[in-house]
């Protein structure tokens, strides 16, 4: 069998993996050389590769941003971390005005292969500054690269790719793939940064995730399963660009598409998505493209609000049947003790 | 090292004549409108760039904001290739990408201007922080205004150059005005921008922006000190934008600042007074001063004529280097 790794470990093995392999890559954050590691993806690395390469930093996130491009601009090869994603707010800045431009604003004369990682928190009432999934923002402006590995193999794969690239590239790792266990190959290897992968194939519709959301599209392919409805499931992974061409053979196979984006819905990658699907195979389309993601709502920080707020496997499934004009019943979702959905498993005890 | 020899000086003064006559050219030709792009003209305020570039090294780097052909120039950037990307040109020193406010030469360490105030404060830093990751002997100058230092960004990387001692020469030139709005509505009037470096441990030093003599032993000091210890510093020059924050015109009449004021401060001339100064001191005759107008006159004429001959960027320069490779 397959070495297997949780997400996070092996996210700090393409670090590490680079790290070993690269002189000018160093890695910098709020944290990261203490003994939690951002969640265990630095843990140890400061010990192995020396203070000089694995940074902690000031609570300057617009300013580190500069930093690191600074330092990129000079030959360096910078990862530089944010806990969460709406920390990142604060650098929008630098990224958007400088890291992104910097490459063609100058005529193609320097680059800035920077990496910023960002985390995507949920649940356990992270509330409205620690849970907000942007990606949509970032993939908006040229010449950023934007990417949300799913499984533990491109979480590694795809950071490896990202620090080797002379672009800016923003990884976005939801909080709840963390402890996921999967198969990660031994050494140095890279996954591509703009293309999908199919993870389930079917022949009555296509259902594109986004990060976490593809597992709930995986659980929603499993329960139409049970009813003989037979889902293809595409991780997407990347947004720069929406790997068109996989999603356009899928749809020209099935004639209908879900996608689900672990943000809020309105504006979001998921539009992007349709769009694409609509405007390239719209004759081969047999019901309307559905977007599934977050209302247009701030996130709630109780459980009983966060538990309505965030949309799950039954709610894809639900929609996949209604797009498929379908009206036999889904079997019920397994019973839980849990009082509240807001951990991704009974091992999450919080804090984040 | 209290003041240039005549030598330094007559060299000085070429560089802030070029300076001079180079902005004079564009502020002229710039109701043409073929150079079609925001640019700050930094007449008045020519002093200090010189100054500060005669104590550089090759393989130094040199960072500025949107006031920053001055920058460029007396770093000893292509005269041709900025008036080429003024003008649009493929020739441009970022190929007709960037225009005024994004300068660049890499052949001398020029490493780029942007017009978001403060954000190249920290791409500077940056920049210093990996030459010293990589062992490298140079040092760093980012140039800003007196504005910048109203973001955040100059506070947040002023604390990091001080706490990793990056050598880091700040140079705030203080021309008194954001755009249009004066200092004292936008800083408190009783605190001065070196006690902000000084909060920060960067030593700090403020002087007079219009003087090169006291401009190059300043610049002289810090830059020593840099190199002899790798710990920033920062230099406030005082100084003066003759013309409006942006475009070729005097503003004096739309109200926000007073003729008188910029009367007082064109009797401050940094030209001016560093060519009478060696005119007295007998070290420049006046057939010296008409010889240097007469060669930059000559260079400036072919840098136009450069840049008006130059082709404009074909289609296929639209879509590339959005991403590198």
């Amino acid at each position: 069998m397959a070495r297997q790794l949780k997400y996070f470990e092996a996210i700090r093995e393409a670090q590490a993996a680079c790290l070993a392999s690269d002189d000018a890559v160093y890695v910098i954050g709020n944290n990261v050389p203490s003994p939690s590691g951002v969640f265990g993806t630095t843990t140890g690395l400061q010990e192995r590769f020396g203070a000089a390469r694995v940074r902690d930093m000031p609570s300057s996130e617009n300013g580190m941003t500069g930093v690191v491009l600074g330092s990129a601009l000079v030959g360096m090869r910078p990862v530089l971390i944010h806990m969460r994603v709406d920390f990142a707010v604060l650098s929008m800045d630098l990224l958007v005005n400088q890291a992104a431009k910097w490459h063609y604003m100058y005529g193609g004369r320097m680059t800035a292969p920077i990496t910023v990682r960002m985390i995507v928190g949920r649940g356990w009432g992270q509330g409205p500054q620690h849970s907000q999934s942007l990606q949509a923002w970032f993939a908006h402006v040229p010449g950023l690269k934007v990417v949300m590995p799913t499984t533990p193999h491109d979480a590694k794969g795809m950071l490896i790719a990202a620090i080797q690239d002379d672009a800016p590239v923003i990884v976005l790792e939801h909080r709840w793939l963390y402890n996921i266990d999967g198969p990660v190959p031994e050494g140095h290897y890279c996954e591509p940064l703009d293309c999908s992968k199919i993870v389930r194939t079917g022949r009555h519709i296509t259902l594109a995730g986004l990060s976490y959301m593809t597992l709930e599209c995986l659980s929603a392919a499993a329960m139409l399963a049970q009813i003989g409805v037979e889902a293809e499931v595409i991780d997407l992974r990347c947004l720069t660009p929406i790997d068109g061409d996989t999603l356009v053979r899928s749809v020209a196979k099935t004639g209908h598409l879900i996608v689900a984006d672990t943000a809020q819905t309105a504006f979001g990658a998921g539009a992007e998505v349709v769009a694409i699907a609509s405007g390239r195979a719209f004759s081969l389309l047999k019901s309307p493209p559905a977007r599934l993601g977050l209302p247009h709502i701030p996130t709630p920080t109780s459980p009983a609000l966060a538990d309505l707020y965030y949309p799950r496997a039954m709610d894809i499934a639900r929609l996949a049947l209604d797009r498929l004009g379908i009206e036999r019943a889904l079997p019920p979702e397994p019973p839980t003790d849990r009082p509240w959905r807001d951990t991704p498993d009974p091992d999450f005890t919080g804090p984040y | 090292m209290n003041a240039p020899t005549p030598t330094v000086k007559r060299a000085l003064l070429s560089d802030m004549m070029r300076i001079r006559m180079v902005e004079l050219e564009i502020a002229r030709l710039y109701g043409e409108q073929e150079m079609r792009c925001p640019t700050h003209l930094c007449v008045g305020q020519e002093a200090p760039p010189v100054g500060v570039s005669r104590h550089l090294r090759r393989g130094d780097l040199v960072f500025s904001a949107h006031r920053s052909h001055g920058h460029y120039l007396a770093r000893g950037g292509d005269l041709k290739a900025m008036m080429a990307e003024l003008y649009g040109r493929q020739t441009g020193c970022a190929s007709g990408k960037g225009g005024s406010q994004n300068l660049v030469d890499l052949a001398v360490g020029f490493m780029g201007s942007v017009p978001i105030l403060a954000s190249t404060i920290s791409v500077a830093v940056g920049a210093a922080l990996g030459t010293t990751m990589r062992g490298e002997d140079r040092i760093v100058v980012s140039y800003f205004g007196d504005a910048a230092v109203e973001e955040g960004i100059f506070h947040e990387t002023m604390n990091y150059a001080s706490v990793e001692k990056l050598p880091v020469l700040f140079v705030c030139e203080n021309n008194l005005y954001g755009v249009q709005s004066a200092l004292d509505v936008r800083q408190f009037a009783g605190r001065r921008i070196v006690d902000i470096a000084a909060a920060h441990a960067v030593p700090a030093t403020s002087g007079d922006g219009n003087d090169i003599d006291e401009v190059w032993r300043l610049a002289g000091a810090a830059i020593a000190a840099i190199r002899g210890g790798g710990w920033p510093a920062m230099l406030e020059l005082a100084t003066y934008r003759w013309l409006e924050h942006c475009g070729p015109n005097d503003d004096t009449a739309i109200g926000y600042r007073s003729a008188a004021e910029l009367e007082s401060w064109r009797d401050r001339c940094p030209v001016a007074r560093c060519r009478d100064a060696l005119l007295a001191e007998g070290g420049l005759t006046k057939a010296d001063f008409a010889a240097m107008e007469r060669d930059i006159a000559a260079e400036m004429d072919a840098a136009v004529a450069f840049a008006r001959n130059s082709p404009f960027p074909p289609p296929d320069a639209l879509a590339s280097h959005v991403f590198p490779g």
